[in-house]
């Protein structure tokens, strides 16, 4: 077999095994969180007798152990359980949701990781002189805000004053694309803003430390110019760690909206959670957090991976 | 032709230091160097590291490393390049002016193709379409004597030797049919055996292609063999300059007799005394059970010794020094040292068996703690073996220091502020302050100037001399094991070929491989390049 291929396979194994990992956790973090779900359910003046028959409608009678895997085994299948507060079957009412995630989402990235790693080449090429520090200093600036802050900057000024964008990302399916990106306008700038810094910098780190390589001197002493030393030789050989950090923020995008979505009450998964949590509905907090933690290491598992293909000597074996 | 292709005329390169703790300052690297070049015309920069050799090199590109400052005027072809806008510098670097460096394991890219790296510059100054660039680098390979030149430009960099990389570096810095090419040291990095191959292969593409060089190294014997003046550099300035066959049979200056002479140190082997202090048997040793990278060696070593072991890159000499030591439990035979068997493994050697076993290591640099004093570096082994401190470890630390020839003002110094060769000098320093019955010297002549490792070999045989520690000198340089040896064992991937007192192994009859090792190394004549061709029996692994 290709050691590519056995490399990857092992990548996604240990993935996979992870994954069981986290379910295991998440099952017992909801396990130990205080309360009783039917109590919460039915209320302060339930009889003690309605409270017994919930908790065996409910199987809470029987051992965490039997509930885990019950649960597990729902879970291979597709089946995520229903909802406590209100009986709809979760897995549809959050497909909706997840796919309102993942188009914000995708679309802060569509626009950030491009962006991100131009400006990190930029930097590069005019490292120690104003455009670098400018470009630092305006993507520090924008992730050392807190996001609710920029956001409510943001409504405030462009979409209040200037009135160019509305200040609540509200979606439906009648709306065509272009009318669901003026809608979601101002949340895909306030993400923007938070990942920019992060992969802007460690581009420019990553590639600032190839530059210090024998072979950048062989491209200068070619004619090449600055710029194209830089793409042709020295980005190729950074790959590697800029894939890593642009995965994280990527991760971060689809799992740590949850304040912009509330901000401009986005009916994306950040919102089903928040709403959930308050209702003390542990199913579906469950079903949640298990999705997070396989965006998480489903997008780790494609940075290593793309790490992997990235390195000739493993593409290439002598 | 009225003009010169270079003329250099009062260079003086400055750059500005920041040593620690105190103020920038500048200094001059290069001064009032003066030099032409005619079309066609092959000329040697020869000098010590720090000579300025390498600056000059790249100043004809008009290139500074690092926030070097350059002055004068530089001529190439009829312009004046230090005055040249960037612009017009991207033109003369890769079109007019191309350059080998030493290393060309890193000085191709890793993420790309050989064949697009060479052609590169051909297709970014628009000399030539795609194809006939691509042809044109194959017949360079063909020429250059590399191994299937249809298709070796499709291999990443990995995926070829070191001295197949060098090649392919003087193909791509002939590609673009240049009027003048640097060749900064390109054969250094080489075994003894691949040199001179290389070395063939660029006298032959110069000679073929008519292009004007200049060639820059340390070793006098090299620059020889390809170049028709050589320029001896010292500091930053010009000592001497002439045409080879002055330079080598009738030098003038006293520094240039000096470089002519170096490795003078005669040295008479000794006849075996007393019981052997190591005795190697049967060692057979692989890493992580894979190939086996040394195959039943045994070798003996008695007090007050040096046993050389050489052979070229991958030969397994390093990896025998490892496990003597103990790194690399060895997967059959067994190592007795002063009688007593040794524990194979590191781990299950007591201090004391520690304590009579040393190591030195080529790069001194990476073997000390950059945020040590030297009296602290040298004053751990008495601390560590023999429970000495305060005042008494001090006055031990000096009396070393004294041993070494550096003395108490450098007790109080970090590594970064010490030479190449001082740096060398503490390492001996500190394996001496064990009081070893035997040190492994691994290559630690092999990064440093020849004048200043003459130095050190000096200091090894007057210790051993004083001390009666034998030594395990690992070298690839045959030059020094001549000088130091007692006995002699040649290895060849992983095996021993030859071994014996230094007077047996170094006489005829040879087997073919000690021949072919003892005939690569360069001699200081002319001609010996092509004679010593001529005359071989078996062709170097390393190709």
């Amino acid at each position: 077999m290709h050691p590519i291929l056995k490399l990857v396979a092992q990548r996604i194994a240990l993935g996979i095994l992870l994954l069981f990992a986290a379910s295991a956790l998440i099952f017992v973090g909801t396990e130990i969180l205080p309360g009783d779900v039917a109590q919460s359910i039915l209320g302060q003046t339930a009889t003690p007798e309605a409270l017994a028959n919930l908790r065996e409608d409910l199987g809470l009678n029987e051992s965490a152990f039997s509930r885990y895997f019950n649960w597990l085994g729902g879970v291979l299948q597709g089946d995520l359980g229903n909802a406590l507060s209100n009986n709809k079957n979760i897995a549809e009412a959050m497909g909706k949701r997840l796919g309102n995630t993942l188009f914000l989402a995708g679309w802060a990235a569509l626009f950030s990781v491009p962006l991100a790693v131009t400006l990190g080449l930029v930097a590069v090429r005019y490292k120690n002189r104003w455009p670098d520090k400018m470009i630092s200093g305006v993507t520090l600036a924008t992730i050392s805000l807190p996001e609710f802050f920029i956001g409510y900057l943001l409504i405030y000024f462009v979409s209040v004053k200037l009135r160019w964008f509305p200040s609540v990302a509200i979606i439906n399916d009648s709306m065509s694309v272009l009318e669901k990106l003026n809608a979601i306008a101002l949340p895909i700038a306030v993400l923007t803003m938070v990942v920019l810094a992060h992969m802007m910098r460690m581009t420019r780190a990553a590639i600032l430390n190839v530059m210090q390589s024998p072979y950048i001197e062989t491209a200068e002493l070619k004619g090449l110019t600055p710029f194209n030393v830089i793409r042709k030789h020295a980005f190729p050989n950074a790959i590697a760690p800029i894939v890593n950090v642009v995965m994280i923020n990527l991760a971060y995008l689809v799992v740590g909206i949850v304040i912009v979505e509330v901000i401009f009450v986005y009916p994306g998964m950040g919102q089903y959670l928040v709403d959930h949590v308050a209702k003390r509905d542990v199913p579906v907090v469950q079903a949640c957090a298990l999705v997070f933690a396989a965006v998480y290491i489903g997008l780790n598992i494609v940075a290593d991976i793309v790490s992997i293909i990235s390195n000739p000597r493993l593409r290439h074996p002598k | 032709m009225a003009n010169p292709l270079v003329e250099i005329k009062n260079l003086k390169i400055e750059a500005t230091v920041y040593p620690p703790g105190e103020k920038p300052h500048d200094i001059v690297i290069v001064e009032n160097v003066s030099l032409t070049l005619e079309r066609g015309q092959v000329m040697g920069l020869i000098g010590e590291s720090g000579a300025g050799k390498s600056t000059i090199g790249l100043a004809a590109l008009a290139y500074g490393r690092g926030g070097i400052r350059l002055s004068g005027e530089i001529f190439v072809n009829g312009r004046d390049i230090l005055k040249a806008s960037a612009k017009s510098l991207r033109k003369l670097r890769g079109k007019e002016v191309t350059y080998v460096s030493q290393s060309a394991a890193a000085s191709f890219n890793p993420a790309r193709r050989l064949m697009e790296q060479v052609i590169e510059t051909t297709l970014l100054h628009k000399l030539s379409n795609k194809r006939d660039a691509e042809a044109r680098a194959v017949e360079l390979f063909a020429a250059l004597g590399l191994p299937d030149p249809e298709n070796i430009g499709r291999r990443f960099p990995h995926q070829v030797s070191g001295g197949q990389l060098q090649r392919v570096m003087t193909a791509m810095a002939l590609c673009p049919k240049p009027d003048l090419i640097i060749f900064d040291e390109p054969t250094t990095a080489l075994d003894v055996t691949t040199q001179i191959d290389v070395l063939a292969a660029i006298k032959n593409a110069i000679k073929e292609t008519g292009v004007a060089a200049l060639y820059i190294t340390h070793d006098l014997a090299v620059v020889a063999q390809v170049t028709d003046e050589i320029m001896v550099l010292r500091n930053g300035k010009m000592v001497e300059h002439g045409p080879v066959k002055q330079i080598i049979e009738a030098p003038i200056e006293a520094y240039t007799k000096e470089l002519v002479s170096a490795h003078s140190i005669e040295h008479e082997e000794k006849p075996p005394r007393d019981n052997p202090v190591l005795v190697v048997k049967n060692i057979s040793a692989s890493y992580g059970g894979g190939v086996q990278v040394l195959s039943d060696i045994s070798v003996e070593l008695h007090p007050g010794q040096t046993l050389a072991v050489v052979g070229e890159s991958g030969s397994g000499k390093s990896t025998l020094a490892r496990v003597i030591t103990g790194l690399l439990p060895p997967s059959q035979g067994s190592i007795s040292f002063d009688g007593k068997e040794l524990p194979k493994a590191l781990k299950q050697r007591s201090l004391e068996e520690l304590r009579e076993l040393q190591m030195i290591y080529q790069m001194a640099d990476v073997a000390m703690n950059p945020r040590q004093t030297v009296g602290t570096i040298i004053g751990r082994p008495l601390q560590l073996y023999f429970g000495i401190r305060g005042a008494e470890k001090r006055r031990m630390v000096i009396e070393l220091l004294d041993q070494i020839e550096m003395g108490e003002k450098f007790i109080d110094r970090y590594p970064a502020e010490l030479s190449g060769g001082q740096k060398q000098r503490v390492c001996i320093a500190r394996s001496l302050a064990a009081k070893p019955k035997l040190i492994i010297c691994d290559e630690v002549t092999s990064a440093l100037d020849p004048l200043v490792a003459d130095g050190i070999l000096r200091l090894l045989l007057d210790l051993q001399k004083e001390q009666q520690v034998a030594y395990l000198f690992i070298t690839h340089d045959l030059a020094t094991v001549r000088s130091i040896a007692d006995s002699i064992a040649v290895m060849y991937q992983g095996k021993l070929v030859r071994y014996g007192p230094k007077s047996e192994v170094l006489s005829p009859p040879f087997d073919d491989y000690t021949d072919l090792l003892l005939s690569s190394v360069p001699e200081m004549r002319i001609g010996w390049l092509e004679s010593v061709l001529k005359s071989r029996k078996m062709e170097s692994a390393g190709n």
